[in-house]
């Protein structure tokens, strides 16, 4: 007689082919060659990078144009990492900021490489380009300290 | 229940074979159409609820990302159901029931072309018995032909009729089976798609459509999950559910079922006691295009725009689980 | 719209993994308590609506099939909501209004997550190609936030760990809680690791298996119930996950649904009138974020109220007695524990974790980045 049953593994694997979609596409299309641009709203005038279908705000479709954006920004706000995730590539602890590109309205999610105690609300950063460059946002290894002084608080304060 | 007057005035879908856009891109020009065909934007809308299923794309959360396409801006009363955008369309009935608000926008979007839906779809079933067994779905579809077949509820003629007729191209019984008994004319087209409906209450209904879809009853109801502990050649709930809508001898021009299988369509029939005078299914209904968890909200749009373009009453059904498990019956009128 | 009122309560016991019991097991566990705290059976229940966050958790789509047997739904309507992080909360509002309505006399309503049964982690935070790259979870999405509010507020550091001791204190008098920690002090709190820094990891949830159910009932339809907790109102707001200019710590959706449900239950001066809030901290530092939300205190001086002890058990405005959010987290179940717990409060019958004489209480949810809100206020007192 064995014991009552209280777990069975039951493995489930699906292949799912998940499209990006045309506005997506065009921006990961502009990443592989290491470009970046932003998309303005008709109605606020807002520039979102990574550009949106529509802005949520408004509710309507951003306009086609590819709007240039720097590759410099300043961390908004930010975390230090000491939990393992599956896939990362960082060595812990890291850095995952909230980062406002020049130019942009929006401030988006990505890494900084620097020791995390040199990293402020304000800071200034620079994208590196990963030596392999493809249709994904890892195409930015990470942002890395420009040396700048920081942005004053009054700058982003907007964009917590 | 009820006693508030609420009509369908708007209704927009978009389907296609296989979309190459995302959710919201899919999704935009769709609410735009629903809302912009009645003059309305989303801050007129009172209350605004959506379907979707995750595991169509296999990632969770799939309906946050359609918030992004409302303008929700300033915030808007919103809520989401994980079943078909019928079941949406449900709550937001219900909502309005309360009389505060007015109006309210129904949208449900799907992409089963991003993974493989009918393997995916044995995931629906009780997780210790079935599912690890992995029917597919026209598996169980086919089970539940084969016992409507030895039952004498329909032939594999009439299968072949009924899904010729819907599709608009000639079926024979001498093409292969892909489940048998079902030949692949039997099941469902899937398609990618969006459909978004708008519901007004009273005068605001009459002010926003000259023949709006009124909503004389709306009811759903829940069957046992395991096929064989209920009956699968009688859609029990679907008769309850018709009872409490008030189906029964309602005398509809059109109905329109979600019969994702040729053989559900006599089953539905029957458990609405529907005459011959009623034509099922003029849309083509799932047969001919099947946008999982947006089809039960199309039959609401296609009775819903038969109502508003001559016929004096409808009726729409929905379905959810494994079987016709689940089942809604609206009954819509023109007054 | 017609009165409705809680007249049951259940809950399961919460823990990491409960292996006893299937997920069927898990909801019947609740629902059972649920009912027959109503003194009800399945059979005097007109319809079920069901909540729970992503299908993925558990790998079971549309779970509602499955569970209909279990929960006694055959023959009757059942809904299923998912609304994210508030869907607790929605899924109780979805069920108030089929009372309301008139369409049903009594509704059950239940809520549930499993998590053990899949990897949570995964569920919350898959890699997409084509979107930025998380690799932090719902931790790294929310840290960020917390370091805003910090900046913004000029919180002192401590205020995180004080909430965090307090809730956990509160937790070692409720009975279903999950995370008990019977030598929790700010010191052990500030000693934890720092998993997504400025969060340690005692100021974070913990993953919980769990359910909770209740029995809402019509006026006419209470039975034998003489302590019903009375909805006095409910409210649900959305925003956007983002976009330019969005305030990601003090969120308008928040702050709307909160003036919508005051004024719909003819409060006026929340922070007098409400004696008791049960609402979704699963980070320490959103008990001052959500303060300020709600309208309890000024922008920027919602740590205040937790330095001052106003949210502690012998505060004038006690946040979670429970144990909250940050001592039991089954994600789907949370806001319905939530607002259960409100309920319980009103109805006299949180035991050792009771507000003396609460009469108005609130119950809160909120999901996805901070965007989604569901609140009800519940009274003593009909309305
Ligand atoms: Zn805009």
């Amino acid at each position: 007689m064995s014991g009552p049953v209280t777990r069975f593994k039951s493995p489930v694997r699906f292949v799912f082919d998940v499209p990006a979609g045309p506005t997506v596409s065009r921006f990961l299309a502009a990443v592989a060659e290491g470009r970046l641009f932003g998309q303005r709203c008709p109605t606020c005038a807002k520039v979102y990078v990574p550009p949106k279908v529509a802005c949520p705000r408004c509710g309507d479709p951003l306009s086609p144009e590819q709007l240039p954006v720097k590759e410099t920004g300043t961390v908004t706000s930010f975390c230090v990492v000491n939990v393992p995730y599956e896939g990362q590539t960082m060595k812990l602890p890291y850095v995952y900021a909230s980062i406002l590109l020049d130019g942009a309205d929006i401030p988006f999610p990505h890494l900084v490489d620097a020791e995390p105690a040199d990293v402020r609300m304000g800071l200034r950063v620079r994208a590196t380009w990963s030596d392999a460059l493809g249709p994904t946002l890892e195409s930015i290894r990470a942002f890395v300290p420009t040396g700048e002084p920081d942005a004053p608080f009054d700058a982003y304060k907007e964009h917590l | 229940m009820g006693e508030r007057e609420i009509a369908i005035v708007s209704f927009a879908e978009v389907i296609v074979e296989r979309s190459d856009r995302d959710d919201c891109e899919l999704l935009l020009p769709v609410l735009k159409r629903a809302l912009g065909d009645v003059g309305l934007t989303q801050q007129d809308i009172g209350f605004t609820v959506s379907g979707s299923s995750d595991f169509l794309g296999g990632r969770p959360f799939a309906f946050v990302m359609a918030t992004d396409v409302l303008g929700a801006w300033p915030p808007i009363r919103e809520s989401h159901v994980e079943m078909d955008g019928a079941f949406a369309l449900y709550e937001a009935w219900v909502r309005l029931q309360h009389g505060d608000l007015d109006t309210a926008l129904v949208f449900a979007f799907g992409r089963p072309s991003q993974g493989p839906l009918h393997d995916v779809m044995s995931l629906q079933l009780d997780p210790y018995y079935m599912a690890p067994l992995r029917p597919d779905a026209l598996s169980l579809g086919a089970l539940a032909a084969r016992a409507a077949l030895d039952a004498g509820l329909t032939s594999e003629d009439e299968l072949a009729r009924i899904a010729g007729e819907r599709r608009g191209v000639p079926t024979s019984t001498s093409e292969p089976y892909l489940r048998e008994p079902l030949r692949a004319h039997a099941t469902p087209t899937l398609r990618d798609g969006a459909a978004a409906i708008v519901l007004a209450a009273g005068d605001g209904a009459r002010a926003l459509s000259k023949r709006p879809a009124w909503i004389r009853g709306l009811d759903h109801r829940i069957e046992p999950h395991s096929l064989g502990a209920r009956s699968l050649t009688r859609s029990v709930s679907t008769e309850q559910a018709a009872r409490g809508a008030g189906a029964l001898g309602f005398g509809a021009d059109v109905a329109e079922l979600h019969a994702r299988f040729a053989h559900e369509e006599p089953l539905l029939s029957r458990a609405l006691e529907l005459p011959a005078s009623t034509r099922v299914n003029p849309s083509g209904g799932a047969l001919a295009q099947d946008p999982v968890m947006v089809t039960g909200l199309c039959r609401l749009g296609h009775a819903a725009r038969a109502v508003h373009e001559g016929a004096a009453r409808a009726i729409a059904h929905a379905t959810s689980g494994p079987c016709l498990q689940q089942n809604l019956v609206c009954t819509l009128e023109a007054r | 719209m017609n009165r409705c009122a809680v007249i049951g309560i259940g809950q399961t016991r919460h823990a990491a993994k409960r292996d006893d019991v299937s997920l069927a097991g898990l909801v019947r566990e609740a629902a059972l308590r649920a009912l027959a705290d109503a003194g009800l059976g399945f059979s005097d229940i007109d319809a079920v609506v069901i909540g729970k966050a992503p299908d993925t958790f558990e790998g079971v789509m549309m779970p509602e099939l499955y569970l209909a047997d279990a929960l006694g739904a055959v023959g009757k309507p059942m809904m299923r909501v998912h609304t994210a992080g508030s869907v607790g909360g929605s899924t109780a509002i979805v069920a108030a209004h089929l009372v309301q309505a008139g369409v049903h006399k009594r509704v059950l309503t239940v809520a549930f997550e499993k998590q053990s049964e899949s990897e949570a982690m995964w569920a919350l935070s898959p890699k997409f190609p084509f979107q930025p790259p998380l690799l932090a979870g719902a931790g790294g999405y929310f840290a960020p936030l917390v370091r805003s509010y910090i900046r913004r507020s000029g919180a002192p550091p401590e205020v995180g760990i004080k909430v965090s001791v307090k809730d956990r204190k509160n937790a070692l008098k409720n009975p279903y809680a999950h995370l008990l920690l019977p030598d929790i002090s700010d010191e052990v709190v500030e000693k934890s690791p720092m998993l997504w820094d400025p969060i340690r990891y005692l100021e974070t949830c913990p993953s919980s298996d769990g359910a909770a159910a209740m029995v809402l009932a019509a006026e006419d339809s209470l039975g034998g119930v003489t302590n019903p907790a009375w909805v006095l109102a409910s409210e649900v707001r959305s925003e956007p996950t983002m976009f330019a200019g969005r305030d990601q710590v003090n969120p308008r959706a928040g702050r709307d649904c909160a003036k919508a449900l005051y004024a719909g239950a003819g409060i006026t001066e929340p922070r007098r009138q409400i004696d008791v809030a049960e609402v979704y901290v699963p980070f320490s530092w959103f008990e001052p974020m959500w303060m300020e939300n709600l309208g309890f205190a000024p922008e920027n001086e919602g740590w205040r109220l937790t330095l001052d002890g106003a949210t502690s058990m012998t505060g004038d405005l006690p946040i979670n007695p429970s144990g909250g959010v940050l001592s039991t987290n089954p994600i789907g179940a949370s806001g319905m524990i939530r607002f259960a717990e409100a309920a319980m409060q009103v109805r006299g019958t949180a035991g050792a974790h009771q507000v003396d004489g609460a009469k108005i209480a609130m119950g809160h949810a909120y999901g996805g980045a901070s965007q989604f809100f569901a609140m009800w206020l519940v009274g003593r007192d009909k309305p």
